[in-house]
C-alpha cells in the first residue's frame, strides 16, 4: 500500500529526514517511535503534502501511484487522511459543514456524486455512535474551544467519515489523559478492516497499549535505525531512547 | 447546506458576472451639470414646483460645499461635468402593467436573475426595477395595497403621494447634510418609496435593484421608507453595473423613519462592477443612509453585505430618538484588488434606555484597503444608553491593509460603549488542514471566509443569504495560494 523509499526532506535547508525506508502493507498497523526532533512529525507532514518541506531525494508509492506528484487534497482524495497532532480552529464553520465539504469533495475526487441529506445524516449518526462524540460539538464551530480530547475525538471522527486507507496518526496521544485515549484509540481499532492500515507517530509507548501495532519502528536522527515487533515499543519505555543512542554509537565504533 | 457549498464551488470559477452591456435606447440629459439640468430633470419627471425649488436649493448648496477628504480612500478628483445626470430608457410613458415593458429590458432582468413577471415569481419578494435613472417597474403592488402599502418609484410617489413625500423626504438625510446628499437632491432620477401604514406587518420582503447600464452616466437614486406605529417592513437593495473602463458615480440616499414600536430590517448587498484586477474602472459609491427611530421602542436595522464598487464610501446609521429605540448595524465588507472602502456606521443616542449593536466584518485581499469609521455618540439626556460593537478584520495576504477608526462621544455618566476589534488573517495551517481533508484553496478560503462572516449572513433575509455567500466567494477568487 505504502512503499517509502530512501526519502530524504528538508526545511529551510535543514535535513530532517535523511533515508527513509518503510513499507505498510493492508490491514497492517506500524508504530514509529523516537525521540523529540527525531524526524517523526516531518514524516507525517511529508507524507500529507505540506509544501513547507521539500523533498530531496526518495520516492513514495501509494497504492501503486506516485504519491510525492499529487497536491494534498488529492492524496486526500487518493485515500490517505493525517490526523493533526495540532487540529486547528475555523471560527464560524461548523464542523457538520465543514465535514460534509470535505465527504462531498473526496466523493468528486472518485467521481462519485455528493451524499444526499439523508444518507449524509446515517452515515454521521452511524460514526458519531463509533467515535463517542456528541452531537452537539459536531454543531459548534471546528474546534473552536475543544478540550484537547474533543479535537483529538473530532479528528478520528473525521478519519470515521472519510475512511482512508491510510491513516497516520500524528502524536494523538499527545496531552490526553488516559481515558481520553482509550476512547480514541477505541476509534481507531473499530475502523481498522483487512483493506485499510494505520501508522501511528508517537513519543510514548502508552497509545500502544490500546492500539497494538504489528510492527514497531524507532527514528532515530533522520533514519529508520530498528524495527521490530510490539515488544520492541515496551523494551523503549523501559530503557529509555538512550539505549538506542547507545547501540548506534556501538555500531559506528566497530 | 449541501446547495449552497455546491454553489461556491461553481461560482469561484466564474469572473464578474453581471458585466454585460445591454442594448436599450435612452433618452439622455446633455452631458455636465448645471441649474438647467435640474430643471431638465424635474421637468422630464413632471414634477410640481414645491420638487423643482427643493432641487434648486440643494443644487445652490451644492455650489458651496467641498467635496469631503477625510476618508481613508484616494482617487483623481471626479469632474462633475463630465457625467450624464439623466438617462432614461426610451419606453412608452405610463405604463400600464409590466407586460408592456420592453423586451430587451425585461431580458436584462432576467440575465440578472430577476423576473418581473408575477405571474412567475414564487419566491414572495416584490420588486421595484430601477435602471439608470428610471424605476421600470414593480411588482405586487396590487396585493400590497390592499393591507395599505405604498411600494411604488419616486417619480410616482411625487405625483401620487406628494403629502407624504413632503413630510418625508430630507426630514433624515437634509439637502445640506453632506456634498453627495447634497448632489443626490439636486439630481435624483428616481428610486423606491415604501409606505407601511399604522399596524400593518407587511407579508412579503420588499426588494428594489438596481442597475446602471448607459455609460458615462451616474447613478443617483434616493429611497424612503415610512414604518408607521406597530409596523414591520424588510426590505433589500440590490445592485450591479456593467464592466467599463471608466470609473462611474453613483451617489444615493437612503433615509428610513420607524414611529412607535415600528421596526424596519434594511439589507443590502452591494455588487456594483469593482473595477478589473488592475484597478481600471469600477463604480465610485457615495452614499448616505440614515434612518430616525422616531417612535418609542422603534428598531432599525441595516444589514450590508459590500463586495462591490471600486471605492466605497458609506455609513447607514441610526437617529435613536425614540425612548427604548435600538438600531443595529451589521456589515460584511470585502475588498480585493485594487479596490477601496471606508465604511461603518453612526449611532446617535438620544432617546433613554436606547440600544445600539455594532458588527462589523472587513475582509481584505489583494492590494486593497478597507477601513471601519464608526461613530457611537451618547447625548446629555439619553440616560442608560447602552452600546455594543465588535469589529474584526480579516487579512488575506500581505500587501492589503485593515483600518479600524471608531469615534465614541458619550456625554452621559449612565452611558455604557463596549468596543471590541480583532484582526487575523488567514493561516497557512488551516489551508492546510482542509487541504488534508480534500478540500481545495478555494473552497477552503470560501469556507474560513463565511464562518469568519456568519454573525453577519445570518441577518440577511433567506432569500438572499445563499446569493451573499456566492459573492462573498467570488469576490476573493484568485487572492490565495
Amino acid at each position: 500500500m505504502l512503499r517509502i523509499h530512501n526519502l530524504h526532506a528538508e526545511i529551510e535547508g535543514k535535513k530532517i529526514l535523511k533515508g527513509i525506508n518503510l513499507e505498510i502493507k493492508p490491514g497492517e498497523v506500524h508504530a514509529i517511535m523516537g525521540p523529540n526532533g527525531s524526524g517523526k512529525s516531518t514524516l507525517a507532514s511529508v507524507l500529507a503534502g505540506r509544501k513547507e518541506y521539500e523533498v530531496t531525494e526518495g520516492t513514495v508509492e501509494f497504492m501503486g501511484k506516485d504519491l510525492l506528484e499529487f497536491s494534498p487534497e488529492a492524496r486526500a482524495g487518493e485515500g490517505l487522511f493525517l490526523a493533526f497532532q495540532y487540529p486547528i480552529e475555523i471560527p464560524g464553520l461548523s464542523t457538520i459543514n465543514f465535514i460534509k465539504t470535505a465527504v462531498n469533495e473526496v466523493r468528486k475526487y472518485r467521481g462519485e456524486g455528493p451524499l444526499d441529506a439523508v444518507r449524509f445524516l446515517q452515515m454521521m449518526k452511524e460514526k458519531m455512535a463509533l467515535t463517542e462524540i456528541d452531537k452537539a460539538l459536531l454543531s459548534r464551530s471546528l474546534n473552536e474551544g475543544f478540550s484537547g480530547g474533543e479535537k483529538k475525538r473530532n479528528e478520528i471522527f473525521q478519519m470515521a467519515m472519510l475512511q482512508p486507507k491510510l491513516a497516520i496518526l500524528d502524536e494523538t496521544d499527545s496531552g490526553l489523559d488516559i481515558d481520553a485515549i482509550r476512547i480514541v484509540a477505541n476509534g481507531v481499532n473499530k475502523l481498522r478492516t483487512k483493506d485499510n492500515a494505520v501508522l501511528a507517530v508517537t513519543h510514548y509507548q502508552r497509545l500502544l497499549d490500546y492500539i497494538i501495532p504489528d510492527f514497531v519502528h524507532v527514528l532515530y536522527n533522520g533514519r529508520i535505525v530498528k524495527s521490530g515487533p510490539k515488544e520492541l515499543a515496551l523494551e523503549l519505555e523501559e530503557r529509555g531512547y538512550d539505549f538506542i543512542k547507545n547501540e548506534i554509537s556501538e555500531a559506528a565504533e566497530a | 447546506m449541501n446547495e449552497e457549498l455546491g454553489t461556491i464551488e461553481r461560482t469561484v470559477l466564474s469572473d464578474y458576472k453581471y458585466g454585460f452591456v445591454s442594448d436599450i435606447e435612452s433618452d439622455d440629459a446633455p452631458m455636465g451639470l448645471d441649474e438647467d439640468t435640474v430643471r431638465f430633470i424635474s421637468a422630464k419627471k413632471n414634477e410640481p414646483k414645491w420638487m423643482l425649488d427643493w432641487r434648486l436649493k440643494a443644487y445652490n448648496h451644492w455650489l458651496k460645499m467641498e467635496e469631503p477628504t477625510w476618508a481613508n480612500i484616494s482617487y483623481p478628483r471626479i469632474n462633475y461635468q463630465d457625467i450624464i445626470y439623466y438617462s432614461a430608457p426610451k419606453q412608452k410613458v405610463n405604463l400600464n402593467n409590466l407586460d408592456e415593458i420592453d423586451p430587451e429590458l425585461r431580458r436584462t432582468f432576467e440575465k440578472l436573475g430577476i423576473s418581473l413577471d408575477e405571474q412567475k415569481r414564487l419566491s414572495g419578494v416584490a420588486v421595484d426595477a430601477v435602471i439608470d435613472s428610471v424605476s421600470i417597474g414593480t411588482t405586487f403592488k396590487a396585493q400590497l395595497g390592499e393591507l395599505g402599502i405604498i411600494f411604488c418609484s419616486m417619480s410616482e410617489a411625487i405625483q401620487e403621494h406628494p403629502e407624504l413625500i413632503r413630510k418625508y423626504l430630507g426630514s433624515v438625510v437634509p439637502i445640506t447634510d453632506n456634498y453627495f446628499a447634497a448632489l443626490n437632491a439636486a439630481v435624483f432620477s428616481d428610486g423606491s418609496f415604501c409606505y407601511i401604514p399604522k399596524g400593518v406587518r407587511c407579508p412579503m420582503e420588499l426588494s428594489t435593484y438596481f442597475r446602471i447600464n448607459a455609460e458615462n452616466t451616474g447613478q443617483f437614486e434616493r429611497t424612503l421608507i415610512v414604518a408607521e406605529d406597530d409596523s414591520y417592513v424588510s426590505y433589500l437593495e440590490g445592485c450591479t453595473a456593467p464592466m467599463r473602463d471608466e470609473n462611474q458615480l453613483h451617489a444615493a440616499v437612503v433615509e428610513l423613519i420607524a414611529q412607535d414600536h415600528a421596526e424596519i430590517k434594511y439589507s443590502t448587498v452591494q455588487n456594483w462592477y469593482p473595477g478589473d484586477k488592475d484597478g481600471k474602472g469600477g463604480i465610485y459609491n457615495f452614499v448616505t443612509k440614515r434612518g430616525i427611530c422616531q417612535g418609542n421602542s422603534s428598531k432599525i436595522s441595516w444589514t450590508q453585505v459590500e463586495t462591490g464598487s471600486s471605492i466605497t464610501w458609506k455609513y447607514p446609521g441610526v437617529i435613536l430618538k425614540g425612548d427604548n429605540s435600538i438600531g443595529e448595524f451589521y456589515s460584511v465588507a470585502v475588498t480585493n484588488n485594487h479596490q477601496q472602502a471606508d465604511t461603518g456606521t453612526k449611532m446617535l443616542h438620544l432617546g433613554k434606555n436606547t440600544k445600539s449593536r455594532i458588527v462589523s466584518k472587513g475582509i481584505s485581499a489583494g492590494f486593497s484597503q478597507n477601513s471601519y469609521r464608526g461613530l457611537v455618540h451618547v447625548s446629555k439626556k439619553a440616560d442608560n444608553a447602552r452600546n455594543f460593537s465588535q469589529c474584526d478584520s480579516l487579512l488575506l495576504g500581505d500587501k492589503c491593509g485593515a483600518h479600524t477608526f471608531p469615534y465614541i462621544e458619550v456625554r452621559n455618566h449612565t452611558g455604557i460603549v463596549e468596543h471590541e476589534a480583532t484582526t487575523s488573517k488567514i493561516g497557512e495551517d488551516q489551508i492546510f488542514f482542509c487541504n488534508q481533508r480534500g478540500i481545495d484553496t478555494e473552497t477552503a478560503v470560501a469556507l474560513i471566509v463565511n464562518g469568519f462572516a456568519r454573525e453577519v449572513m445570518n441577518q440577511l433575509p433567506m432569500e438572499f443569504a445563499v446569493e451573499a455567500q456566492k459573492l462573498l466567494a467570488i469576490s476573493l477568487e484568485g487572492s490565495v495560494g
